[in-house]
């Protein structure tokens, strides 16, 4: 598999930014077009979200920042930390399903990234221990996958995803899954996280109110092929909580997303 | 065991705690194993069938008993045949497997042939493994050839059930060949692979069986099959019954010890294993 173009840090074109598409395509084995061209710069602790209609290519180009596909065309800029050659430590990703290893307890399934990497026993541990407190799963730690409920086997995903202590945190449709009171509790963890750990999150959804309450900025794509079709920013005020939820700054944002994700969906229908 | 099918509760009856079906449920074979052995002790007596005919169940267990010291030599051979088998067809088919899963043309090579060893009769190799093998070999060999399938072709469907987000995650954390194998492919494969071994532990016996009517040799190394056959010859009835007893029960206990370990090694995680409540 081709590592994505990885440019570096000193790179004029990756200033400030933690993720830069740059015209990129992507034609599946059976023809069909699945992205783009898209152009996309994520900023370095950004919360941007990539709303869009089912099959639009947001997931495909989620797993081309993660670099587990290669673009047909255009270039994927991931910035690394200095020092750093691979593109692995400094992401962390995030599936729809929990995808744990139903063999094994919650610890080894948050170690496995360590594990691979070869860290250091103690150092591990440390780690591991840290990222389970983080997502408020420390009891849970010898627990086996099956033994938890659907929000907490998402918890240890997002922990395994951390663990690493990554600078960009791909996400992909992480609680589409779930019930909507664990949705929302998840949401106010997640955002809490990003506020203690200021990482760069890409967050991909289908959900208009989650996107408005959870980013900094939505970008809506259009129907396969997906693209580009309009950037909202959510200027609330942090820290977000319930009552931005509530708030009529919030239903306006809404609003404008859902005009913004329209046309979208209209095409795909009469398409 | 939870995979066992429940019968049906009809109406009528009065629906029975779980406890008390489950108790039903093991001894009703028990049952019927009781009545057919009265049964079989009636038709002999009231037709007064000799026992170089058909023995009576007093008869072969009599002989079971009497003839212990050349039974029991001769299940311990056929039991050493077995295992020998057994262990070269688990080893053999998990790692042919394990090769056909990383390089593609040796699996394209050579998984047709291994189709080709399974589908044709193991009692027609035998006799053509005993003109070019060591006889003991030979008997070995038969007892693999009928085994190592299941275990290559349940091994190769579970290193290809692998959930392929997290074969996307090893991969985005960089994980080696070896890596993927040991953390990720083997243990997805492991309830396959325990299925397959189950198959593969009657097989052998199977196998060892086959091998050992067509070798046909005397002496004291012989197993329970050849037991059968010299028994055949010479007309002793009561004791052909007695050593099918003892493969049958041999069958069994395999079986179950084979099904007991998948239940040991998986009941943590997987479904096969979990009650059904959860």
């Amino acid at each position: 598999m081709a590592e994505p173009a990885a440019l570096s840090e000193a790179d004029p074109r990756m200033a400030g930014l933690a993720v830069s598409l740059r015209g990129v395509t992507k034609l599946f084995d059976n023809g069909v077009m699945a992205l783009g061209p898209l152009d996309l710069d994520v900023a370095k602790g950004e919360f941007v979200s990539l709303l869009g209609p089912s099959g639009c290519g947001k997931s495909t180009a989620l797993r081309l920042i993660a670099g587990l596909s290669a673009p047909t065309s255009g270039t994927v800029g991931v910035s690394h930390r200095s020092g750093e050659m691979r593109t692995a430590d400094s992401i962390g990703f995030v599936f729809q399903e929990p995808t744990l290893m139903p063999w094994t307890s919650v610890r080894e399934n948050v170690r496995l990234p360590l594990k691979i990497a070869h860290a250091p026993k103690a150092e591990a541990n440390a780690r591991v221990g840290e990222a389970l407190k983080q997502v408020g799963l420390t009891e849970f730690a010898d627990a086996y996958p099956r033994e938890l409920s659907g929000g907490m086997k998402m918890r240890v995903s997002l922990a395994r995803a951390l663990v690493t202590d990554p600078d960009i945190l791909l996400m992909d449709e992480p609680f589409a899954a779930l019930d909507e009171i664990t949705r929302f509790r998840l949401n106010n963890d997640l955002l809490s996280l990003w506020r203690n750990l200021r990482k760069t999150v890409i967050f991909v959804t289908h959900s208009v109110f989650e996107s408005v309450y959870l980013s900094q900025r939505v970008v809506v794509m259009t129907a396969r092929p997906g693209r580009l079709s309009a950037e909202i920013r959510i200027d609330a005020q942090e820290p977000r909580g319930e009552e931005f939820r509530t708030s009529a700054d919030y239903a306006a944002y809404c609003r404008e997303v859902s005009n913004a994700l329209a046309p979208s969906y209209s095409r795909q229908g009469s398409g | 065991m939870s995979s066992l099918p429940t019968p049906p509760v009809s109406v009528e009856q009065a629906a029975p705690d779980g406890s008390a079906l489950r108790l039903v449920q093991i001894l009703l074979p028990f049952v019927v194993l009781a009545a057919g052995i009265v049964v079989w002790d009636l038709v002999v007596r009231i037709n007064n069938i000799p026992p170089y005919v058909l023995p009576g169940p007093g008869a072969v267990f009599g002989t079971l008993v009497g003839d212990w010291p050349v039974l029991s030599q001769s299940l311990l051979t056929t039991l050493v045949t077995t295992l020998e088998g057994f262990v070269a067809a688990a080893v053999g088919g998990i790692a042919l497997a394990l090769l056909f899963n990383q390089s593609k043309w040796l699996e394209y090579s050579l998984f047709p042939y291994a189709v080709i060893l399974q589908v044709t009769p193991v009692i027609a190799i035998a006799p053509l493994l005993l003109i070019y093998l060591p006889q003991r070999t030979a008997v070995i060999a038969c007892a693999w050839i009928v085994g190592f399938f299941p275990v290559l072709s349940n091994t190769t469907l579970g290193l290809n059930s692998v959930d392929r987000n997290l074969a996307g995650l090893f991969q985005l954390y960089g994980a080696s060949r070896l890596q993927t194998l040991a953390y990720l492919k083997l243990p997805s494969a492991l309830p396959f692979i325990l299925g397959g071994l189950r198959i593969a532990g009657g097989l052998s016996l199977i196998g060892a069986v086959v091998a050992e009517i067509a070798a046909g040799s005397a002496g004291a190394g012989s197993g329970l099959a050849y037991r059968i056959a010299e028994s055949g010859y010479r007309l002793n009835i009561p004791r052909m019954f007695a050593a099918l007893l003892l493969l049958s029960a041999a069958g069994i206990v395999i079986y179950g010890l084979l099904a007991l370990t998948s239940h040991l090694v998986l009941r943590r995680w997987h479904e096969s294993a979990l009650g059904k409540e959860n």
